[in-house]
C-alpha cells in the first residue's frame, strides 16, 4: 500500500502542478513510513518539509488551497491530528459553506491510522467517526493497495476537503499488482468485496483484510463482505441493498464502539430497512477506552475469532 | 564568567500625527491630497456605518455586533494595498470591508444572521471574517505561500487583535511565515482589551511587535490611531513582502472605545477615566485638525462628506431591510460541491417541515 500511495502522489503531481505535499519529514526522509520516498528528487519544490506543527500544517494548507494550490498534508500519526481539529472544524470543512460557494478548500489531510504495529501511545488510534461527524468533510479509508491508489487520486481531484486515513497495519501486509496507468475510484461508493447471501459483513480499512481471513474459515455460511471505502458520505444504498438480501448484519471496526461509525450504519438500517432484518445487528469493535498500549492491543482490536463468533450468533436467528 | 551577546534586538515606535493633529513632516509618507481625503472619507464612512449598525442592533434589526469605534485608522492599511492583494479579516475590520468594496447591504446581511451576505463578490479580494480568534492567521500565511509558489504578484494581509497573540495559531502561522519567507503582513490591532482581559494578561512581553523577532522577521509598533503611521508601516511592509523580503508584523496600538460587542458591558472591568483618555486620542479628530490646518479640509467639505456617507448608509439599510429571509435549502446547498444523497434527503425533510 505504501508504494501505491506513493504512486498516486507521483501521478497526481505529474498531472497537476498545483498539487504539493507538505508535512513533517516528508522530504529528504521520505516520511516515517516511506510513503513519500523519492518524491523530493523529482519534485524538489513541491515536497515540503514543514516545521513540527500540525495546526500550522493544516491551517496553512487551507490558505494554500484558497490561494490556488492543491495541498496534500501529511500528519505523521493519527494521534497528532487533534491539534489541527479546530482548523478542520472551524474552517477547512466550512469554507465553501460560510462563503456561500465563493471559496473552496480542495485539500487532502492524509495520515496513518490504527493499531496493530506495536507502536507508542498516540500512534495507534482509529477515530474515523470523529472526522465523519464534521459536516463538509469527506472521510476515505482504503483497504487495499489498488483502492489506495484510486481513492487517493480521487481525493486529490475532489473539489472538497478529504480526510484520507491509511491503515498502517496493512501498509506492507498486502501484496498485489497495482496498474501503472491512471485510474480513480469514486468517493462515496462502497465496494462489495465478495457477494454472499446469509450475512452482510461491513468493514473498512484494516478490518477488511481481517474479514477476508474470516471468510476463509467461516465454512458454509455465505457472507457478503462490504468494504465501505468512504466513511462519509456513506454509501447507504449499497448497505441497504445487501440487507434486503441477507437480513443479517455484522459490522467490524477498530474505533471505539459508542457513537461510532457502526452505530450510524445501524441507525440507517433500522430507520429504513428494519423489516428486512432477521436478527439483531452485531458490532465487533474496539472498546470505549483510550487506545491501549501494545501489550493489550490484541484484546482491543477486532479479530478473526470475534468476528466469526458474531457471524455465528446472527445466524442463530 | 563573561557571557557573549549572540543576539540583540530593539523595537521601533512610529508616530507621525500626534493627538493634537501635529505631524512630524520628516516622517510624513508621500501622499497626495486626494489620498489624504480618501483616508479621511473612509474613516468617516466607517464611523457612520458603525454607529448605524450599533443602532440597528439596539433596535433588534441585526444580531450581536462588535463596534470598531476608535479603531478607524485601520483604513490606512487598505490604502497601502493593491487590488490583487488579499486581506484576511477578523470581526472588527468594518473599515477594511468597506474600503475594499464589500457592499454594505451584504455586510449588514451577514451581521443580521443571514449567511447569504457572506458571499463576497468577485473582485473584492478578501476572505470572510473569522470569528474564532487567531484562526485566520495560518490561512493568510498559506495563501501568501501559494502566491509565492505560483509566482503571482500578491500580498496577504491578516488582521487580529492582542488576544489572538496568545493562541497557538499565531505562533504556528508566524513561524511558518518566517520559515518560508512568505509575502504576508501581520496587522495586530492591539486595542488593549480582549473582552475583559487587559493586554498585560495576554503576555509578559512589553510589545506584540517584538514577537516577530523570535520568528526571524521585523516587527514595528505604531500609533494605531495615527492613520499616517498605520499607512506608512503597512505600506513599507507590503512593499517589502512584494519584493521578496518576507513577512512583517505591524502592531497598531489603539483602543476599543466601545464594548467588546453589543452583548458586553465594559463598565464592569475598566474605568470611564481610561476610556476618556483614549477618546482624546481619537484618530478622526486628529486627522481633521491636520487636514483643516493644511486647508485640505473645509467645514463645507466636512459636512458634504458626512452627508454623503449618511445618505449611502441609510440607502443600504433600506435595501437590506427589504431582503426576504432565506429558505431552509440555504443551509444545505453549499456544504459540498456535489450534495451527497443523505444530505439531499435531509434537505427535502427540512423543506417539508418548513411548509407545515
Amino acid at each position: 500500500m505504501v508504494q501505491a500511495i506513493n504512486a498516486a502522489l507521483r501521478q497526481e503531481m505529474e498531472r497537476d502542478e498545483s498539487v504539493i505535499v507538505l508535512g513533517e519529514d516528508v522530504g529528504v526522509d521520505g516520511g516515517v513510513f516511506r510513503v513519500t520516498d523519492g518524491l523530493i528528487k523529482d519534485f524538489p519544490d513541491r515536497i515540503i518539509d514543514t516545521p513540527l506543527a500540525e495546526l500550522g500544517i493544516i491551517g496553512t494548507s487551507i490558505g494554500l488551497a484558497l490561494g490556488g494550490m492543491k495541498p496534500v498534508a501529511e500528519i505523521q500519526f493519527d494521534g497528532f491530528v487533534y491539534s489541527g481539529l479546530d482548523q478542520m472544524i472551524s474552517h477547512m470543512s466550512r469554507i465553501r459553506n460560510r462563503s456561500r460557494g465563493r471559496y473552496k478548500c480542495p485539500m487532502v489531510v492524509r495520515f496513518p491510522y490504527g493499531g496493530g504495529i506495536k507502536a507508542l501511545e498516540h500512534h495507534s488510534e482509529a477515530m474515523e467517526a470523529l472526522f465523519a461527524h464534521i459536516p463538509g468533510l469527506k472521510v476515505v479509508i482504503p483497504s487495499t493497495p489498488y483502492d489506495a491508489k484510486g481513492l487517493l487520486a480521487s481525493a486529490i481531484r475532489d473539489p472538497d476537503p478529504v480526510i484520507f486515513m491509511e491503515p498502517k497495519r496493512v501498509y506492507r501486509a498486502i501484496k498485489e499488482d497495482v496498474p501503472e496507468e491512471e485510474y480513480t475510484i469514486e468517493i462515496g461508493k462502497a465496494n462489495i468485496h465478495k457477494e454472499g447471501s446469509d450475512v452482510t459483513l461491513i468493514a473498512w480499512g484494516s478490518a477488511v483484510k481481517m474479514s477476508l481471513d474470516v471468510l476463509d474459515k467461516i465454512g458454509d455460511i455465505s457472507v457478503e463482505l462490504i468494504d465501505l471505502r468512504t466513511i462519509s458520505p456513506m454509501d447507504t444504498e449499497t448497505i441497504l441493498n445487501s440487507v434486503r438480501k441477507t437480513g443479517r448484519v455484522v459490522i467490524a471496526h477498530e474505533e471505539p464502539q459508542s457513537f461510532g461509525t457502526g452505530a450510524e450504519i445501524m441507525a440507517r438500517i433500522t430507520e429504513r430497512e428494519l423489516l428486512s432484518l432477521k436478527a439483531p445487528i452485531k458490532r465487533v469493535t474496539g472498546y470505549d477506552v483510550p487506545t491501549p498500549y501494545p501489550k493489550l492491543e490484541n484484546y482491543y482490536l477486532p479479530n478473526v475469532s470475534r468476528v466469526t463468533k458474531a457471524i455465528q450468533e446472527v445466524m442463530k436467528f | 564568567m563573561v557571557l557573549q551577546d549572540i543576539a540583540e534586538f530593539s523595537v521601533k515606535w512610529l508616530q507621525i500625527l500626534d493627538e493634537n493633529g501635529k505631524a512630524d513632516e520628516k516622517l510624513m509618507p508621500k501622499l497626495t491630497e486626494k489620498q489624504m481625503l480618501w483616508l479621511y472619507e473612509h474613516m468617516i464612512f466607517t464611523r457612520i456605518f458603525d454607529e448605524k449598525a450599533f443602532k440597528l442592533q439596539r433596535q433588534g434589526r441585526i444580531g450581536t455586533y462588535g463596534q470598531s469605534l476608535g479603531q478607524e485608522a485601520q483604513v490606512g492599511t487598505a490604502l497601502a494595498l493593491q487590488e490583487q492583494d488579499w486581506v484576511f479579516p477578523c470581526f472588527r475590520e468594518h473599515g477594511i470591508f468597506l474600503a475594499r468594496g464589500m457592499p454594505m447591504v451584504q455586510y449588514l446581511q451577514t451581521w443580521s444572521g443571514d449567511e447569504r451576505g457572506a458571499h463576497i463578490p468577485e473582485g473584492v479580494n478578501m476572505f470572510t471574517m473569522a470569528v474564532p480568534v487567531a484562526t485566520q492567521i495560518p490561512h493568510a500565511v498559506g495563501f501568501a505561500w501559494a502566491k509565492k509558489l505560483r509566482k503571482e504578484n500578491a500580498v496577504a494581509v491578516v488582521y487580529f487583535g492582542d488576544g489572538a497573540t496568545s493562541r497557538g495559531d499565531f505562533h504556528e502561522g508566524m513561524n511558518f511565515a518566517g520559515t518560508f519567507k512568505v509575502p504576508c503582513v501581520f496587522v495586530c490591532q492591539n486595542n488593549q482589551w480582549a473582552i475583559s482581559v487587559p493586554f498585560s494578561r495576554q503576555t509578559a512581553a512589553k510589545t506584540v511587535a517584538q514577537k516577530a523577532i523570535a520568528y526571524g522577521f521585523d516587527g514595528i509598533r505604531v500609533d494605531g490611531n495615527d492613520v499616517f503611521a498605520v499607512y506608512l508601516a503597512v505600506k513599507d511592509a507590503v512593499d517589502k513582502a512584494r519584493s521578496g523580503g518576507g513577512p512583517t508584523l505591524v502592531e497598531c496600538l489603539t483602543y476599543r472605545i466601545g464594548d467588546h460587542t453589543t452583548s458586553d458591558d465594559a463598565k464592569k472591568y475598566r474605568t470611564e477615566k481610561e476610556v476618556d483618555e483614549w477618546r482624546k486620542k481619537d484618530p478622526i479628530i486628529r486627522l481633521e485638525k491636520y487636514l483643516t490646518e493644511k486647508k485640505i479640509l473645509t467645514d463645507a467639505l466636512k459636512q458634504e462628506i458626512a452627508a454623503k456617507y449618511e445618505r449611502e448608509v441609510e440607502e443600504a439599510v433600506k435595501k437590506f431591510e427589504l431582503i426576504e429571509p432565506p429558505e431552509p435549502e440555504e443551509m444545505f446547498t453549499n456544504v459540498y460541491g456535489v450534495m451527497p444523497p443523505e444530505l439531499e434527503r435531509q434537505m427535502k425533510e427540512a423543506k417539508g417541515n418548513a411548509k407545515q
